[in-house]
């Protein structure tokens, strides 16, 4: 009787005891004794990523040892396979915190000073202290250009995708293929598409508005078939139920589809201004560059964080090069601001949890 | 008694649109038709563009190696055989990254951390790739040349590891070493590994609990689980995923622009400095180009196209006819 009333007692399926831990550990140790002793005593070698891939290597050799030794090879290949996984993980996470890390840290140097949010750059020369200056007239830039371009890209967007997937018909194949084909589009293609037919054809000048069509001819595919994928994620139940009660497709789209989809196609939104934001090659084309705050996108150049910044980057100068890295840090910043809200988004929907 | 007379023509049925839906239908046609007609009409406007540079060079736009369009000299040889030697490097390094990272996520990450996991490798697809290209140009750079020093050292007489200057020089030339192919490969590796990574994860994600339990029952290791379930299911997002960073890393351009020296012939020597991509070489010459160069760098933004979209269609294609594809949008 006791028996039945027991808890089932859930069958342990990865069998690591006290000695497994020891062993990991202690192969870690010795290796890096090993490592040690081999490395900087008595080889003629040096440099501290030679020393960290040796240790892994030998940390490696002895586990995998000490684990064909007490276990024998069906295990010693699962534990292999769980290393290389641990620590390509390990370099990945390395990676990216290093990537954000010494965006940040490198950045901290222009970033601590106000005058780095309120001020633009026409009176800060290359040698000029960060105590003056900024990269005011590079932020505004951004969110002009990308107001443009959500301004543009979204309407439109949604609507194709509406198209796609509540009108249909027989254009609608060809439609999606082609969007489908132009997510495939490299940035610099789509600057230099702008580029020639509004500057050169057009006869247009530099300015924050061309940037933004060429932001938008980058994010229209992007986010016309995410919306799409988001839409068709809604129940055709609700559909049928909307239109059974006697409602017109229209007020079925306005009224449920979209509201349905609302969470989701934030998540898309977001996700596409993401990536329109952070691309630097078409704005490189088409923005100019200008340590001038300007406020009009329709005359004169204006420069977007991304361009701000490789242009800093390319000077010699240490100055403009942390200021190069604060603009970096600054754009960082933003995009995981909207990355978090998009999260947020998706948490709350059903259609963004996808 | 004869037969009833049945009418076996169907009952017509036939329903008007209310006016509402005829304008919503008009607008919502209207609105994919625009659509079509911009990103269509990007493809057709490069493809009149590049016609007369491809008529006037013919194939030996694709033969030629040296840029000088004052000297009546274009090809995209160099330049072609570049973005291929970045984006192999790119894949060769991140494939194996973002294998075992998704692996990783799905297999061996603790429950708690699964979900912080899917969402810091979803973050990094998201990072802009200018921060990668300062990352790689002032953080890596320096420490790399060393590496690429060492490979040349111990692996020198592999053609490809060759460099053309003496490694035991007293002093250290590191100029040889950086701004090559090799570097920007790493930075653009990096960036693509994400794409990859995101989406072999969410195919591994599906794999059917039953044969994973099935797979543990006959007794598998966790190892045993993964080669013979979630790898076979997943084979589809792994080509596509793989295939998808390739499209990336084949596009990239201010990471490159950032870390390459141009250097307009075929450079076998992956170590050594200098390299061109199509999309980096357009960033660099669009500015002094005018009338038919416009034309020649529409012609190499075309080729670079058409391989981008070659290569995501047939992403597309894989991951659609795979088994665990049916379900995931990439």
């Amino acid at each position: 009787m006791t028996t039945l009333l027991d808890e089932p007692v859930r069958r342990q399926l990865r069998i690591v005891d006290v000695e497994d831990r020891a062993g990991l550990v202690g192969s870690a140790v010795a290796g890096l004794s090993l490592t040690w002793v081999f490395y900087n005593r008595i080889l003629p070698t040096e440099g501290t990523l030679g020393f960290i891939v040796c240790w892994w290597l030998s940390f490696t050799a002895l586990y995998l040892l000490y684990t064909g030794l007490r276990r024998g090879r069906v295990v010693l290949t699962d534990r292999f396979a769980v290393l290389l996984a641990h620590s390509a993980a390990a370099l990945v996470g390395i990676a990216l915190t290093t990537v954000i890390g010494y965006t940040l840290i490198r950045g901290a140097r222009a970033l601590i000073h106000t005058n780095f949010f309120t001020q633009d750059l026409r009176t800060a020369g290359p040698l000029e202290p960060l105590s003056s200056g900024g990269a005011l007239h590079a932020l505004v830039g951004t969110l002009i250009q990308i107001s443009i371009a959500i301004a543009i890209t979204l309407p439109l967007g949604i609507l194709c995708a509406v198209y796609l997937t509540e009108v249909g018909g027989r254009a609608s194949r060809l439609v999606r293929s082609v969007v489908e084909a132009m997510t495939a589009l490299p940035s610099i293609v789509a600057g230099l598409f702008a580029y020639v037919v509004l500057l050169i054809g057009f006869g247009m000048r530099l300015s924050g508005f061309v940037a933004a069509m060429a932001i938008s001819v980058m994010m229209l595919p992007i986010i016309a078939r995410s919306s799409e994928v988001v839409l068709r994620l809604v129940p055709s139940g609700l559909r049928e139920a909307s239109l059974a009660l006697g409602a017109t497709q229209w007020r079925t789209v306005w009224s449920v589809v979209l509201p349905t989809a609302r969470p989701g196609l934030a998540t898309a939104l977001v996700l596409g201004t993401a990536r329109g934001i952070g691309e630097t090659s078409p704005v490189l084309l088409t923005a100019g560059f200008t340590t001038y705050l300007n406020l009009n996108p329709f005359s004169g150049p204006m420069v977007s964080l991304p361009l701000f910044t490789f242009k800093m980057s390319q000077s010699p100068e240490p100055n403009y090069i942390s200021r190069a890295f604060g603009a970096a840090a600054l754009l960082l910043v933003v995009v995981l601001l909207l990355f978090a809200f998009s999260r947020w988004m998706a948490g709350r929907g059903r259609s963004g949890s996808r | 008694m004869s037969e009833p007379t049945v009418d076996l023509e169907p009952r017509k049925l036939r329903s008007s649109l209310a006016p509402s839906d005829l304008i919503f239908r008009l607008v919502a046609r209207g609105g994919g038709g625009l659509v079509l007609l911009i990103t269509g009409g990007i493809g057709i406007f490069l493809a009149y563009q590049a016609k007369p540079t491809l008529q006037t060079y013919g194939w030996k736009f694709f033969t030629e190696q040296s840029w000088q369009p004052e000297a009546n000299q274009i090809g995209v040889a160099a330049i072609l055989f570049g973005t291929v030697v970045v984006a192999t490097i790119a894949i060769a390094i991140s494939f194996p990254l973002a294998v075992a990272t998704a692996l990783y996520i799905t297999e061996w990450a603790p429950r708690g951390l699964k979900k912080s996991l899917v969402a810091v490798v979803d973050l990094m697809v998201a990072v802009p790739s200018i921060v990668y290209g300062l990352w790689g140009f002032f953080l890596l750079q320096p420490r790399v040349i060393h590496l690429s020093r060492w490979i040349t050292d111990f692996f020198g007489w592999i053609p490809i590891f060759r460099v053309d200057t003496d490694p035991d020089a007293a002093v250290f030339d590191g100029a040889t070493y950086a701004s090559s192919a090799f570097i920007a490969g790493i930075v653009v590796a990096m960036m693509v590994m994400p794409i990859a990574c995101a989406v072999m994860r969410e195919v591994f994600d599906q794999t059917p609990a039953g044969e994973r339990e099935a797979a543990l029952a006959l007794g598998s290791t966790s190892w045993g689980v993964v080669r013979a379930v979630v790898l076979p299911f997943g084979r589809g997002g792994i080509i596509g995923g793989t295939m998808l960073g390739l499209g990336r890393a084949l596009g990239e351009t201010i990471a490159v622009v950032m870390i390459v020296s141009p250097l307009f012939e075929i450079n076998w020597h992956v170590l050594q400095s200098g390299s061109i991509t199509i999309s980096s070489m357009i960033a660099l010459r669009y500015g002094e180009a005018q009338g038919s160069q416009l034309n020649a760098l529409m012609a190499a933004g075309l080729v670079l196209f058409v391989i981008t979209l070659i290569v995501n269609l047939i992403a597309g294609f894989v991951v659609a006819r795979s088994r665990s594809g049916a379900g995931t949008e990439i």
